[in-house]
């Protein structure tokens, strides 16, 4: 119980500066409103109003709350109108990215700590790649994939490849750069000692350096999905995809209906989250089969 | 020096064997001019101060650094040879046993990494378990044994696949005296049982001393040999043989080896 005391504390101080700020900054189209009707407004209905405002500059948090639970609760989840149904679309593609980009990441780190040649020249082009900034480059690979027909080929969706390979952009990296220090983990004396059991370099990699680098993984696996999921939704929003949460926020953005961008603003982060808890679970019971300390 | 029994092939023979390392700041001399003759069954241990090159002879017994100078054999072999025929058991400070597998599972390692059979992994699993006393605890993780039980496993890990020497580097060093000493008696069963030649790193005098047929005093800069002492002492060895004279005799040679050895600066 106790552990949820700290964490309702911050929220409850998020919570009231939220508000706070959402008087503060809706307060100008208030003013403005009764300026133009000509009357002047007091500090409750100032309130009542900065609360209730169809486009707010800040939404209410009660407010985003509501659009969240119409949007789910409210809605069929095969409806357009659903959040889960654009969620659904959304972790799809970061899960394909995620899974691809783990799987770059673990050859490269495996090419890099194996091959000094591997290090040397493909290790430099790994960090510039991060430099790019995913923005730019995410309507190239767009148009790239759909360009080749990189869907049909691999037999998926061209849109679904193209946020695929955003996504995996973004998360193989942690996985890359975790991956190259767990393998280089063990010590000089433990591959001293598998050397004087004539061991090959295949052993020692599947025996020793493979298990050392378990640990290192999950806590890269951890930053690489929520990396995936904000390439996925980086990918929906150049593209005019109509479905994603990505999607969701530019129509919201372009038609002004912030409480719209709100709402899969705080799906996103939600998602993310359920992500980031199913990793540490995994990890929770590979640790207990590898006999971690309780 | 000095060999003990003639006729049959020794298991080590080195001469003129010298180990210079190439640094940053030039060429670090570990070892020069060691002429040492050991025979099956013997307990060798080396003794002398950090930089005596003791460590570094155990290495190059065991093929993981290369003499420089003079010829090493080990059985009649180059070490590496001697190797990859198992030769040897290597048993580090740390014990090094893979936290992720059980104490049974890391005793398998060698015999995985060396493909004997599952049956007789297991087989043998079990009897060095039972001879190092940890019947009962291979299904445990090493966290959940003590330093002393652990370093039971990694002597019980080099002993699974059979080698007739075995080489240990300090194994005792990072344990506390108490242990150490029970240690130090049950090594010296197993030796008598098994008939192991073993070659032995330390820094104490008294387990040299308690322990060995023969001890290797070495001093360094360069690291070499000072002094080759056979001990008198009964191969039946019980802990209060420490108290006796010879055995004082001895500790004091072997400590006057290494004064000498060290110049003035002990």
């Amino acid at each position: 119980m106790s552990r949820f005391v700290p964490v309702v504390i911050v929220l409850t101080g998020i919570v009231v500066l939220w508000y706070g700020a959402a008087i503060a900054l809706n307060a100008k189209w208030t003013y403005d409103q009764a300026e133009r009707a000509g009357r002047s407004v007091g500090l409750a209905e100032l309130v009542a109003d900065t609360m209730a405002q169809e486009r707010p500059v800040l939404p209410a948090p009660h407010q985003i709350a509501a659009v969240l639970w119409d949007s789910t609760a409210g809605q069929k989840v095969t409806s357009k109108k659903s959040l889960v149904y654009h969620g659904w679309v959304t972790m799809q593609a970061t899960l394909t990215g995620f899974a691809l980009g783990t799987l770059i990441g673990v050859a490269m780190a495996m090419g890099i700590v194996r091959y000094r040649v591997l290090d040397m020249s493909l290790m430099p082009w790994a960090i510039i790649s991060q430099t790019v900034p995913i923005v730019a480059i995410a309507p190239m690979i767009v148009v790239l994939s759909n360009k080749i027909g990189l869907g049909e080929a691999v037999g998926m969706e061209n849109r679904l490849v193209s946020k695929a390979i955003i996504a995996a952009y973004l998360s193989y990296f942690p996985v890359l750069v975790g991956m190259i220090k767990g393998l280089r983990s063990p010590e000089q004396a433990q591959l001293d000692l598998l050397t004087t059991y004539n061991a090959t370099e295949a052993q020692a990699f599947r025996k020793l350096r493979l298990p050392a680098s378990v640990p290192y993984l999950f806590a890269s696996l951890k930053v690489a999905i929520a990396a995936a999921l904000v390439g996925a939704i980086v990918g929906e929003l150049p593209t005019g995809a109509i479905e994603g949460l990505g999607a969701r926020m530019l129509v919201a953005s372009q038609f002004g209906q912030p409480m719209m961008m709100w709402a899969a603003l705080f799906a996103a982060a939600v998602l993310a989250g359920i992500l980031i808890l199913v990793v540490g679970q995994v990890q929770q019971v590979v640790d207990r089969r590898m006999g971690a300390r309780p | 020096m000095k060999d003990t029994a003639g006729g049959a092939t020794p298991v080590i023979a080195a001469r003129g064997v010298g180990l210079t390392f190439q640094t940053a700041d030039g060429p670090v001399t570990a070892l020069t001019g060691v002429d040492l003759t050991i025979h099956r069954g013997e307990f060798v241990s080396f003794i002398g101060p950090s930089g005596c090159g003791k460590t570094t002879f155990l290495r190059a017994v065991a093929a993981l650094e290369e003499p420089t100078e003079g010829t090493l054999t080990v059985n009649g072999m180059a070490p590496d040879m001697a190797r990859r025929a198992r030769a040897y058991g290597y048993v580090f400070q740390a014990a090094g046993l893979y936290p992720w597998r059980t104490i049974a599972r890391n005793i398998r390692l060698p015999l995985e990494i060396m493909g004997f059979p599952a049956a007789e992994q297991e087989a043998r699993t079990e009897r060095v378990l039972k001879l190092v006393e940890l019947e009962g605890f291979g299904n445990k993780f090493p966290w959940q044994l003590s330093g002393g039980m652990q370093q039971r496993a990694s002597i019980a890990r080099a002993l699974a696949f059979d080698a007739d020497i075995l080489l240990m580097d300090e194994p005792f060093g990072a344990l506390d005296e108490i242990v150490r000493d029970r240690l130090n008696e049950e090594l010296l069963n197993l030796w008598a049982s098994t008939g192991k030649t073993t070659l032995f790193v330390t820094h104490s005098i008294p387990e040299a001393v308690y322990l060995s047929t023969r001890i290797v005093v070495m001093s360094p800069r360069p690291g070499r040999v000072t002094d080759v002492i056979d001990s008198p002492l009964p191969r039946e060895r019980p802990l209060h043989i420490r108290d006796s004279r010879e055995f004082i005799e001895i500790a004091a040679r072997v400590r006057d080896g290494l004064r000498a050895g060290h110049g003035d600066e002990v």
